[in-house]
């Protein structure tokens, strides 16, 4: 440890001027663009929607026989469902809840995950070695399928769902953040803070958890959008929200049996998932590449 | 390097423990009662009786879990609530179609990826690159049961070219029934000489497939292309390049075959999905497949049947895993630590 007191206690290993290669980044990449503006669009339709929506009672479930099943029409462009409510008003409407549920559950699991994860990698010892056990086991199946088991055992339900999804993710975040947490160790800024007799609790915040923010911080972006597609598939397969809820991977289930017919239900309603999950994808990857040039792709 | 193996299969056995364990708790814990699902709503409370005492409910909960444990071992998974029929052969017979689905899945994504992502690699920047960049993240973030019913949609419903569900049409079980050997629909098809089944049975996997296959594609084409380009920059492809050798011949003869070791990662990866990713598009595709037959029982709260799925699934995903490794260790002695 004698390199501690010539090695000055260094500076954040983040990079320095982030805004300034936001900027650059956001002009220079077109894709990193397109997320940006898709996620703040997500963002603004989840809080406005009960005003932008033309029907927003029809919106959230209420039924109206007498224009079912109409084709897409300047009065309601992407058409009606079997019960004839306007399907752009569902799915703005669908927006809200798709968004509060996946950001629940990153932040359940993230919640869980990181501290956990920097105690492990912080500590070591018989901490993490319990810790890793569990996480095995619970990385030693798909993500997705655990959801489904405990959704299924618990009953059908969006609140079973989100549970399940953040039960099945925090693993995730507290293995990256052991890892990152085992390298920080090491540098010699931490080394120097344990020299100068600060508390160990004071260093794991300080020191460890606010440095791994950076790819917590990129993973949960893309994982926002994972989550709005597992619980879209969860509602698909009739495991997820339940019926008259205007959530997304429910419409698509609704839309099914008349697909050749009135093929406007399901193809909307999936593509709200889709551009949803695009938007987080392409902002994570365009985070990664600001935050983390090390790891950026060329 | 048997060390490593042994080591690996201890600790995927302690794994597979452990999660039958968990899953034997949750079934036993949850609000819904597996004797009133298997006797049905309108069942008398003295069947009700007779039926928990004949699944041994009645018994202590360790005595129940040491006799499901004895059963696992014999490969008796326990009989299913809803079929009343024992549990495993039902998951054998569906097991082949879901097999022969993740493996043609599986070619396309691993062909179409690899050359994509080398494409992208050698055009690092240009317009071509960037389009199959959006490609990617594209298939990645498509949701499989939608892009399953748009593909219904086109190719079945305006353009009537494909079938839209099922294995094989109904008709060819009348005029060109098939004989089981192996029980994989398409090679008994070979086998037989049964080209008529064969190109039916064909026409009905092109959908599936290639919906299943559009993430993993995606991953293994970004994956791809990353660990290209790092081999590319490395001192012995310059060299190459220094003494003459063609960007062609660099890239297949010398830098792809170390680039694909990081690759080899996603493919466990993408196996992985599969392994869920198959329950939506069986679904969708109505294939007489496990993921069918799972989420039918999920939905029926079938738990003999959920904790099955739940353990062939762990098992299947420990494995993908493990033969990865083994092959990342062959391939690359430095991962043998």
């Amino acid at each position: 440890m004698a390199h501690v007191l010539i090695d000055p206690p260094a500076a954040s290993p983040l990079p320095p001027t982030p805004r300034h290669s936001l900027l650059r980044t956001l002009l220079r990449d077109r894709l990193a663009l397109l997320g940006v503006v898709l996620v703040v669009a997500l963002v603004l339709v989840a809080i406005l929607a009960p005003w932008l929506a033309p029907y927003p009672g029809e919106g959230r479930g209420t039924a109206n026989v007498d224009a079912a099943d109409l084709a897409p029409s300047a009065a309601h462009p992407f058409g009606t469902d079997e019960l004839g409510r306007d399907m752009l008003s569902r799915i703005l409407m669908g927006t809200r809840p798709a968004l509060l549920i996946s950001i629940s559950v990153v932040a359940v699991a993230a919640l869980i995950g990181v501290p956990l994860g920097a105690i492990a990698g912080y500590r070591g010892g018989w901490i993490d070695e319990a810790l890793m056990r569990v996480t095995e086991v619970f990385q030693s199946f798909p993500p997705l399928l655990l959801a489904m088991v405990v959704v299924a055992l618990l009953g059908p339900d969006l609140k079973n769902a989100a549970l399940a999804l953040a039960v099945s993710w925090w693993p995730w975040y507290a293995r990256l953040v052991r890892g990152e947490a085992r390298s920080l160790r090491e540098r010699p800024f931490v080394a120097a803070a344990e020299a100068i007799g600060v508390p160990s609790r004071t260093i794991l915040h300080r020191h460890i958890i606010k440095n791994s923010m950076t790819p917590v911080l990129v993973q949960a972006t893309v994982d926002v959008g994972t989550v709005v597609l597992a619980a879209g598939s969860l509602a698909f397969i009739g495991l997820g929200a339940q019926p008259p809820a205007p959530d997304w991977g429910l419409m698509v289930a609704e839309g099914r049996s008349q697909l050749f017919t009135s093929w406007w239900v399901s193809t909307f309603a999936g593509l709200a998932i889709f551009v949803t999950v695009l938007a987080f994808n392409l902002l994570g990857d365009s985070l990664r590449d600001i935050l983390d040039p090390r790891k950026a792709e060329r | 390097m048997t060390k490593f193996i042994a080591k690996r299969v201890f600790a995927s056995a302690v794994v597979m423990l452990t999660i039958t364990v968990l899953t034997f708790l949750m079934a036993r814990v949850v609000p819904s009662n597996p004797a009133v699902i298997y006797a049905g709503p309108k069942a008398s409370p003295e069947t009700l009786d007779r039926i928990q005492s004949e699944l041994g409910l009645d018994k202590p909960l360790l005595v129940q879990f040491f006799d499901y444990l004895g059963g696992l071992l014999h490969g008796d998974f326990g009989d299913s609530l809803a079929t009343k029929q024992s549990v495993l052969p039902d998951l054998l017979e569906r097991l082949p179609a879901t097999l022969e689905l993740i493996a043609t899945a599986m070619t396309i994504a691993t062909v179409l990826g690899v050359a994509l992502g080398v494409l992208a690699a050698r055009r690092r920047s240009g317009a071509l690159d960037g389009s199959i960049r959006f490609l990617c993240i594209g298939g990645i973030s498509m949701p499989a049961f939608w892009l399953g019913l748009i593909l219904q949609v086109i190719f079945v419903g305006k353009l009537g070219v494909l079938p839209a569900t099922g294995q094989f049409s109904t008709e060819i079980t009348y005029s060109n029934p098939l004989e089981t050997i192996t029980h994989f629909a398409l090679l008994d098809c070979v086998l037989t000489g049964n080209w008529v089944a064969l190109q039916d049975g064909l026409e009905h996997l092109v959908l599936p497939a290639v919906t299943l296959a559009a993430y993993p594609l995606g991953l293994i084409a970004r994956m791809t292309r990353a660990s290209m380009l790092e081999s590319l920059d490395q001192d012995y492809a310059l060299t190459a390049r220094a003494y003459g050798l063609s960007p062609r011949s660099i890239v297949w003869r010398l830098t792809l075959k170390n680039a694909l070791s990081a690759p080899l990662t996603i493919i466990g990866l993408s196996v992985a999905y599969m392994l869920t990713g198959t329950f939506f598009v069986e679904v969708v595709f109505n294939w007489p497949g496990l993921g069918q037959y799972a989420t039918q029982a999920m939905l029926a709260v079938d738990y003999p049947v959920i904790m099955a799925i739940t353990l062939l699934g762990a098992a299947g995903y420990l494995l993908t895993n493990f033969a990865v490794d083994l092959l990342q260790a062959k391939l690359d002695p430095r991962t043998r630590s």
